[in-house]
């Protein structure tokens, strides 16, 4: 353990170091896989995450002679992927992983797939079979920028060594710049062993790709005046608000106006939770005041948002009320997609909205909505999110309620998908953006611990938890190994109900109660399971324990805890828009297999 | 409705693949789509045809645009345009079938490319409609063979697609 430790401050220096060792200053005829390790140096890689094998041996045997970054070596390839995933939506920055050809690369692809559903800015450096085998079936051959190629922003194949700089160049550039995604530069063997100069070019010009910032001024005044109109004013903001690092400028145009905000499950914290304008999160599981103010809105802001079919349900019925709808956002094909805009604006959120904000400095008058908040107020008492409490058996709400608690609301939070995402999402009060960190688009099972070391990677004295459940833990459960190998001090908070718990949900409203295949049988035991890695293992069973457990476990600041929490095995999420239902058609505990 | 969207794209490996990927992945029709380097040998133009209701053409604009190889899109519907393909069509050209095919052909202004002892093979050339026309206005049995290159469009006059 003593040397686990040693690792762990070891990284932490590394973390603490603010300037980046000198770099080698050699320029000539060095290595393809030199110029890959330059290239990330010049991108200020801290770290990146990956996994060797044969055909990125030369890029393995470069990052063992550099000290500009540090590699993370993890158990499986797809957990490479959203640990550098993750320590993008904590930073802002760009993620990086390194993984082989073929298995290695098709292992990633979900990785890379759930990066680009949320537009999360990667690079995904793969290994490819030299140039001479391409197409031959030589092993370990995978066609990587044909697999990727519907689940990226955009691919390379590097065919010359000449071409490598500036190819990892254009591929941050384009990750991160207009709507972020993740770019997979795929590179031969042979390719990272051949020589070259290495010149890195300092800006990218490309004829083809040109992302709007600015919005278009007279939009935006249009939507100012629009927006002064309102008489049942809604603000609307999604994952594109917290990516564009607009929650300031967002804050302050919500308060000048006094206007309603509800967050999407891929905004939250984009508004803080705890503020009184904020109603809470809308969608499928949304509450049941954001659902209805978002129905019967009269002027919608929508702000860095799709509505996506989980988050608007039936866009008929959406349709079905006349509102105007004004809507930012930085890609022009998510604008009049599934619903038709009245006010576009195509560009940057945080440029608009502070354009926003100087024009409505200069308002003199004050809209007056106080009927509207009388009517959403009678709106917050219908469910409240009230749910039953028990003193014989934990309730998972009341976990999470806890862990907020605990943590002071300042945790990072990443979960897994399914009944404790949409519970972790409800009840944890996210007070800042980039601290909810899941799988919003792909729903991605199993991406939680792996999300966990990204975030802890981020930031080393956070306070990190996984929400997680019995299904989706096991689906990335060798990470336990890289955590301990790193001395990751995060908390597993493991709402365990012996379920596929949303499964069985639909299986119990939509299937008549035949819970086909969702009963998790055969579970290792997770104290010992966790023990076995070194790190601490707690099962808590009785209501009465979760306070002091939580609090004992996040004392606990170097150490991982795995806290495995028996819960209630048949509590359904609520409010509920069933499937192809309007957004205000909820399903509420009273009305249906609730036990409110 | 039929729409022919003309594009200019990066001359590079895999630029097709990104397009006819696009619309399979989001269940976009392709009626024809042609391709090839322009006068500029980095430059591809591809001509495609497609079907869908405004809100369908214009999520396609907008999708072609997002991907990164796309350097510019032009919807010719939105103009006056030209459309033309090209079509050839072996045909039955013994007995009866002989002086027919040779009097259709010349009345759309085709012409016999390939004479053999039982068939001709005619060039065609005209909007896509035109082409149909002919397929419709000759004897099926008598069709051995077609292939159709798919529309090629330019605008009318000063509408033109350049970098």
């Amino acid at each position: 353990m003593f040397r686990v430790h040693q690792f762990y401050c070891e990284i932490q220096g590394f973390m603490d170091s603010k300037a980046h060792p000198p770099a080698d200053t050699n320029t000539k005829s060095i290595t393809g896989a030199d110029i890959v390790i330059r290239c990330l140096n010049e991108e200020k890689v801290k770290f990146v995450f990956g996994y060797p094998g044969g055909a990125v041996l030369h890029i393995y045997d470069a990052i063992y002679k550099q000290k500009g970054f540090k590699h993370i070596l993890v158990r499986h390839e797809q957990a490479a992927v959203h640990a550098a995933d993750a320590f993008s939506r904590a930073t802002g920055e760009v993620g990086v992983a390194l993984v082989t050809s073929g298995p290695g690369a098709t292992n990633a692809v979900t990785g890379i797939a759930t990066a680009y559903m949320d537009s999360i800015p990667l690079v995904v450096i793969s290994g490819q079979v030299p140039v001479p085998a391409i197409g031959m079936d030589a092993f370990q051959e995978v066609d990587m920028v044909g697999v990727t190629r519907p689940c990226v922003k955009h691919n390379f194949l590097v065919k010359d060594v000449k071409d490598i700089a500036s190819t990892i160049k254009k591929a941050f550039y384009i990750a991160k710049t207009g709507r972020p995604g993740p770019v997979v530069v795929d590179i031969p063997k042979d390719i990272t062993a051949h020589v070259a100069d290495f010149i890195y070019p300092k800006t990218v010009e490309m004829r083809s790709y040109s992302p709007v910032l600015k919005g278009h001024s007279g939009q935006i005044k249009k939507a100012v005046k629009l927006l002064l109109e309102a008489k049942r004013p809604m603000i609307y903001t999604g994952g594109g608000l917290v990516l564009g690092d607009g929650a300031a400028e967002l804050i302050k145009l919500a308060r000048a106006l006094n206007y309603p905000v509800t967050n999407t499950l891929m905004g939250l914290g984009g508004y803080p939770a705890t503020d009184k304008q904020y109603v809470g999160m809308l969608g499928m599981h949304g509450t049941y005041e954001a659902n209805m103010s978002m129905q019967n809105c009269d002027v919608l802001l929508a702000v860095g948002a799709r509505f996506d079919d989980r988050v608007i349900g039936n866009p008929k019925h959406f349709g079905s009320v006349k509102r105007t709808i004004i809507h930012i956002d930085v890609d022009p094909s998510s604008i009049s997609k599934r619903v038709k805009v009245d006010v576009p604006i195509v560009g940057h959120v945080q440029s608009v909205l502070a354009e926003m904000n100087e024009i409505l400095a200069q308002e003199k008058t004050k809209n007056d909505i106080s009927d509207w908040w009388t009517q959403i107020n009678e709106w917050r008492k219908v469910h409240g999110g009230r749910y039953e409490q028990s003193s014989v058996v934990i309730k998972p709400q009341y976990v999470i309620e806890k862990l907020w608690e605990v943590t002071k609301g300042d945790a990072y939070i990443t979960s897994d998908v399914g009944q404790h995402q949409m519970w972790a999402a409800q009840y944890y009060k996210f007070d800042k953006p980039r601290r909810w960190i899941n799988s919003g688009g792909l729903g991605t099972m199993g991406v939680g611990l792996p999300y966990a070391m990204g975030c802890q990677f981020a930031d080393k004295n956070a306070q990190v938890a996984c929400v997680t459940g019995e299904g989706s833990i096991q689906m990335n459960i060798q990470e336990l190994s890289t955590c301990a190998q790193y001395g990751l001090p995060i908390k597993v908070i493991l709402l365990n109900n012996r379920y596929l718990g949303m499964v069985r949900q639909w299986q119990e409203f939509f299937y008549e109660d035949r819970y086909s295949e969702s009963y998790m049988d055969s579970l290792p035991d997770f104290v010992k399971l966790a023990e076995s890695y070194g790190h601490v293992g707690m099962q808590i069973t009785q209501p009465g324990d979760v306070e002091g457990a939580l609090k004992e476990a996040f004392a606990k600041k170097d150490k991982f805890v795995f806290m495995d929490f028996i819960t209630e095995q048949k509590e359904n999420v609520f409010p509920m828009v069933e499937n192809g239902k309007g957004l205000s058609e909820m399903e509420l505990p009273k009305t249906k297999g609730g036990k409110a | 409705m039929k729409h022919i969207i003309s594009l200019l794209m990066e001359n590079e490996a895999g630029a097709l693949s990104r397009v006819a990927g696009l619309f399979s992945a989001r269940g976009y029709n392709i009626e024809s789509l042609t391709v090839a380097a322009t006068e500029d040998p980095t430059l591809s133009r591809m001509t495609i045809v497609t079907t869908g209701s405004d809100d369908v053409i214009e999520q396609i604009i907008k999708q072609l645009n997002k991907l990164i190889d796309v350097v510019k899109v032009l919807d010719l519907n939105d103009g006056k345009h030209i459309e033309r393909e090209l079509m050839l069509v072996k045909v039955k050209a013994s007995g009866v079938y002989k002086d027919e095919m040779k009097r259709m052909c010349d009345i759309f202004r085709g012409r016999i490319i390939d004479v053999a002892d039982n068939s001709y093979t005619i060039e065609l050339t005209g909007s896509c409609s035109k082409l149909d026309a002919f397929i419709e206005a000759i004897d099926k049995t008598a069709i051995l063979e077609t292939v159709r290159t798919g529309a090629s469009g330019i605008g009318r006059g000063d509408r033109i697609l350049k970098v």
